[in-house]
């Protein structure tokens, strides 16, 4: 099954909020916890957007963005990046993103983000 | 050859020498002095050393005495050879101080003395005139060998008049060209040159006769040995041929003086040297040349005895002998070589006698005889300055001739050369001590000089005129040579004796210092102050220079100082740069007294000099105290650059730290919103809306941890912990500690193993700090653990000198040692998915905690798992000294 949406978030607690309020609007979330095979899980899942947290243990969200980026499949490394950072200082990292929320963020907010991006 | 002949060639050579030496003069003003100031013209101009005493008496000499001759060459040789650094010295400090004669160098070191400067220059005139007149001699005695010779044998009337028309003949000359300027330097060009011609032609003259004499007389060089060895044992040269190795010593070491002190060769090795470096060519050229004109001695000395009757003068075998032999083109071109060499001297020592005479006689009387009246535009000076030496000139030439014909006889005059020689050489001590010894002082000098200018007039000048009798001496010993060497000995005692126990005055010790160190000299700065001052002394520079080169030295001098005008600042550089070029011109004693009379400046003082030391000593502590300040600055400039080095480092850590608590403050903040949210709405399932507040309630007591954890570290790191220290036993606490621990990871069956006995130890801590840290640690094995059968074992020993070492280890995989230096960081939580919660401040908590109580916690690495220690001090640092004070 296709997912809509693939979330990279180490906190089970957030990873948990986001997929709730998304799930309830309709779409497929799917989940992985680390930074280590992040990559590997967004190339398995093929979303249509990833939810990517800036602050993941062994890879960084930026560093996973970048893997992404320069993916050789051209549709792969245009699938649209919702950066989710508890950060805001580190807005440059997170530039090559197409969309990003700070934490915490407002669910409304989330929700059109998401909408937007998928529509 | 007809006399008329010989006396067309002789005016033809002289017009020919006028004629160069007017064309040097002429290109020097022009300023075309590259091939004039060529070094080899320099040493050709040395020649002069070899007057025609050496040029005919040589031989004369040698067929006398053998090879003693060439002590009258060994001695320069060995002062170009042997001393070259102190020939560069001299060189170097005469021309620093624009030193004019050697009467003016002695003069100049030792205090600027006039009357020192008119001693030797009474010396120079004494020891100068019988030398002159030997040369007129030599010049009068070879045209009578060419008249004797000539075909009708009649002695041309007027023959005896030679001398006298020799002497104005050159008086004339080195009128022309040795008193054309008042220049600060006193170079003659056009004299120099003719000079050097003339060595040329002496030199040629003499090797052509050698070799005539070698191979045209003789048969080649081995005939030429056997006739010298068998001269050698000639009955009639008897004890002359001995080697006498006093009287050696004694002629090298005054031929050595004389190459120095004789006036004509410090005219053309010092005063007309342009710098020192000449000297590199004329270090090796000078000896080669020597070397050159004593080759043919012998063996012409040895020819002449052999071929030419008995009767024969020695002193004429070098031109008699072509002579006898028809060799008429050959004894012309001797006869050319010996009137240059006797012309080339008279004319330098003349010269450089005169300008001793007139800038040490002539001129101090007329300036003490004469107020000079400020402001007056006249060069009188200049003129008088110019017409003494004229004078002085016209003065030597006729002394030379008086004494030429009052002597009359050959005898008398042959020995003058070595007079002179001995009569100069009492100068060397001053000379040589003065420039080698800064305490040398003027009474030395005076008593050195004066000792040994009475002994040379009493033991070897009178006599050799004919009044008293030699030295009495013993047995065995030469008379010429006691005198000699006694004259030198006691002048040279005199000499160190009173510089010894004499003071140097003021402007002594400048100029010993200047002279011995060979460093620019400073005139004193007791001088005046302001422009007024300028004006009279440009008016005296006119007298000296004239006015249009007075004026333009005035100018250049102005505009070097950044002035515009004619009147430059009367700094003490400028004043001593004045004085030098002026002494350069009427000798330094002269130059001295004008400029201070003209500026009306009182005698330098022992104050005056030791305002000089006083302003140069504030000067350097200026300097060092301004280096220290420099260094100061450094320091501080170096200082905060550290510290604002560390501040930067410090404000990234903070950053990086405000960071970190952003993020851990936001994290559980987003899972407290969005579920709060998403608890407002309605449809929720009941199950729903107790599991998503279960969370949001651990989210907020996540956030409280937080927030005591930071509390709590801030205050440990600030120091401003309150301990509350009372004796605690080390068995309880652990006990508690595993209690409340047990709550992490219930599900986790730990087994733990303690050994009992050991921790019952009382210590001196605060007991609820230290169990803080026994629950972090024993939390940490729970959450961290990854063993299947968990185990933590706990061990408890005293420590040496009091307190105890507590070990915690688990058995799980425990830490890399990669991160091993991290642990105990801010924020350094590693990452595991099993934590619970930790914000990753605990181990840093542990360890402000270990510090604040005066011990340590450290990770221990190779224990098979994750390893603490913990070790406590007997009691906590600067606590109550009762240790039971207990803090509310």
């Amino acid at each position: 099954m296709q997912l809509d949406i693939l979330m990279i978030e180490d906190e089970p607690n957030i990873a948990e909020a986001v997929r709730f309020i998304l799930s309830r609007e309709g779409w497929q979330v799917g989940l992985h916890d680390d930074g280590a095979g992040g990559i590997e899980a967004i190339r398995e899942a093929r979303p249509r957007l990833v939810i990517l947290d800036l602050m993941l243990p062994n890879r960084s969200g930026a560093e996973i963005l970048a893997d992404l980026r320069a993916a050789d499949d051209a549709a792969l490394a245009s699938t649209p990046v919702l950066m989710l950072t508890a950060r805001g200082q580190v807005r440059e990292a997170a530039s090559a993103a197409d969309a990003m929320l700070t934490k915490p963020f407002d669910n409304a907010d989330l929700r059109a983000q998401v909408r937007r991006m998928l529509a | 050859m007809p006399f008329e002949a010989l006396l067309a060639t002789c005016l033809g050579y002289v017009a020919l020498m006028f004629t160069v030496a007017y064309a040097a003069d002429r290109a020097a003003a022009r300023g075309h002095v590259r091939w004039l100031d060529h070094p080899l013209v320099y040493t050709l101009s040395l020649s002069v050393y070899c007057s025609a005493w050496t040029f005919y008496g040589a031989v004369g000499y040698a067929s006398r005495s053998g090879l003693e001759f060439l002590t009258i060459y060994l001695g320069p040789t060995l002062v170009f050879t042997g001393a070259w650094w102190g020939l560069r010295r001299l060189v170097r400090v005469a021309r620093m101080h624009h030193v004019t004669s050697v009467a003016d160098l002695v003069s100049a070191r030792f205090g600027k003395s006039n009357k020192l400067a008119a001693i030797v220059t009474l010396i120079a005139v004494i020891a100068s005139t019988p030398y002159i007149a030997l040369q007129l001699q030599s010049v009068r005695l070879s045209f009578e060998v060419f008249a004797l010779n000539a075909p009708n044998g009649a002695v041309p009337d007027g023959l005896g008049g030679t001398g006298l028309w020799v002497a104005a003949g050159l008086a004339v000359f080195t009128i022309l060209f040795g008193t054309r300027n008042l220049a600060a330097d006193e170079r003659h060009h056009g004299v120099v040159t003719a000079i050097a011609l003339e060595a040329v032609v002496k030199l040629l003259a003499f090797v052509a006769l050698g070799v005539f004499v070698i191979w045209g007389l003789a048969e080649g060089p081995l005939d030429m040995l056997d006739r010298i060895s068998r001269a050698s044992t000639d009955p009639r040269v008897g004890e002359g041929w001995l080697l006498k190795s006093d009287r050696w010593t004694a002629l090298i070491l005054v031929s050595a003086a004389a190459i120095l002190t004789l006036p004509r060769m410090f005219q053309v090795l010092v005063v007309e040297a342009a710098d020192e470096e000449r000297l590199h060519v004329a270090g090796w050229a000078f000896p080669a040349y020597l070397f050159a004109m004593s080759f043919f001695v012998l063996p012409i000395a040895v020819m002449g005895r052999e071929l030419l009757p008995d009767d024969a003068n020695p002193d004429l075998y070098v031109l008699t002998l072509p002579a006898a032999q028809g060799q008429d083109v050959l004894a012309l071109l001797v006869f050319l070589g010996g009137f240059s060499a006797a012309t080339s001297m008279v004319v330098v020592c003349a010269i450089a006698v005169a300008t001793m005479v007139s800038n040490h006689w002539l001129v101090p009387v007329w300036l003490a005889l004469r107020r000079i009246p400020a402001g007056d535009d006249a060069d009188d000076l200049r003129g008088f300055v110019l017409n003494a030496r004229r004078v002085a000139i016209l003065a030597v030439m006729a002394a030379g001739w008086v004494y030429h014909e009052a002597s009359g006889g050959t005898a008398a005059l042959a020995s003058m050369g070595l007079v002179a020689f001995t009569g100069m050489a009492q100068v060397l001590p001053a000379m040589v001590g003065g420039l080698m010894w800064r305490g040398a002082n003027r009474k030395g000098a005076y008593c050195g000089i004066g000792t040994g200018l009475v002994l040379w007039m009493a033991l070897i000048f009178l006599p050799s005129v004919g009044i008293g009798g030699d030295l009495p001496v013993p047995r065995g010993m030469d008379p010429w040579t006691a005198a000699v060497m006694l004259s030198l000995v006691l002048n040279t005692l005199a000499f160190i004796g009173m510089s010894i126990f004499g003071f140097p005055d003021p402007v002594e010790r400048l100029q010993g210092l200047s002279f011995v160190s060979a460093v620019e000299p400073i005139r004193h700065s007791r001088m005046m102050r302001g422009d007024d001052r300028a004006e009279p002394l440009l008016a005296m520079a006119r007298r000296v220079w004239g006015a249009d080169p007075a004026l333009r030295y005035f100018q250049a001098e102005a505009r070097a100082q950044g002035k515009s005008g004619y009147l430059p600042d009367l700094t003490p550089s400028f004043l001593t740069r004045l004085e030098r070029r002026l002494a350069g011109s009427i000798g330094s004693a002269t130059a001295h007294a004008m400029i201070d009379r003209v500026a009306g400046g009182v005698a330098l003082t022992v104050a005056d000099l030791l305002q000089v030391a006083d302003e140069a000593q504030r000067a350097k502590e200026e300097t060092q105290r301004l280096e220290a300040a420099r260094a100061e600055l450094t320091r501080t400039a170096r200082q905060l650059r550290e510290a604002n080095d560390k501040l930067t480092a410090l404000s990234v850590q903070k950053d990086a730290f405000l960071g970190q608590i952003s993020h851990e403050l936001r994290t559980p903040m987003t899972s407290v919103r969005a579920f709060s949210e998403i608890l407002k709405n309605p449809t929720l399932t009941e199950e729903e809306r107790g599991r998503f507040a279960g969370i949001i309630h651990a989210e907020a007591a996540r956030l409280t941890r937080l927030l005591d954890d930071l509390l709590d570290l801030s205050v440990l790191e600030s120091g401003r912990a309150q301990l509350s220290i009372g004796v605690a036993n080390l068995h309880d606490l652990i006990t508690r500690a595993l209690s409340a621990a047990s709550a992490t990871r219930p599900e986790r069956g730990f087994l733990i193993d303690r050994d009992l006995p050991t921790e019952h130890l009382g210590v001196i801590t605060d007991a609820d700090r230290l169990l803080q840290v026994l629950i972090n640690v024993i939390t940490n094995a729970r959450k961290y653990c990854d063993a299947e059968h968990p185990v933590l074992t706990i061990r408890v020993r005293p420590r040496d000198g009091g307190g105890a070492i507590i070990d915690v280890i688990d058995n799980g995989s425990g830490i890399d040692s990669g991160r091993q230096a991290l642990i105990f960081q801010k924020f350094a939580r590693l990452n595991d998915p099993a934590r619970a919660g930790g914000a990753g401040l605990g181990l840093a908590i542990c360890r402000e905690i270990m510090v604040t109580l005066g011990g340590e916690i450290s990770y221990l690495p190779g224990q098979g798992g994750a390893a603490f220690r913990i070790i406590l001090p007997a009691r906590p640092p600067g606590r109550a000294p009762t240790g039971i004070a207990v803090a509310d």
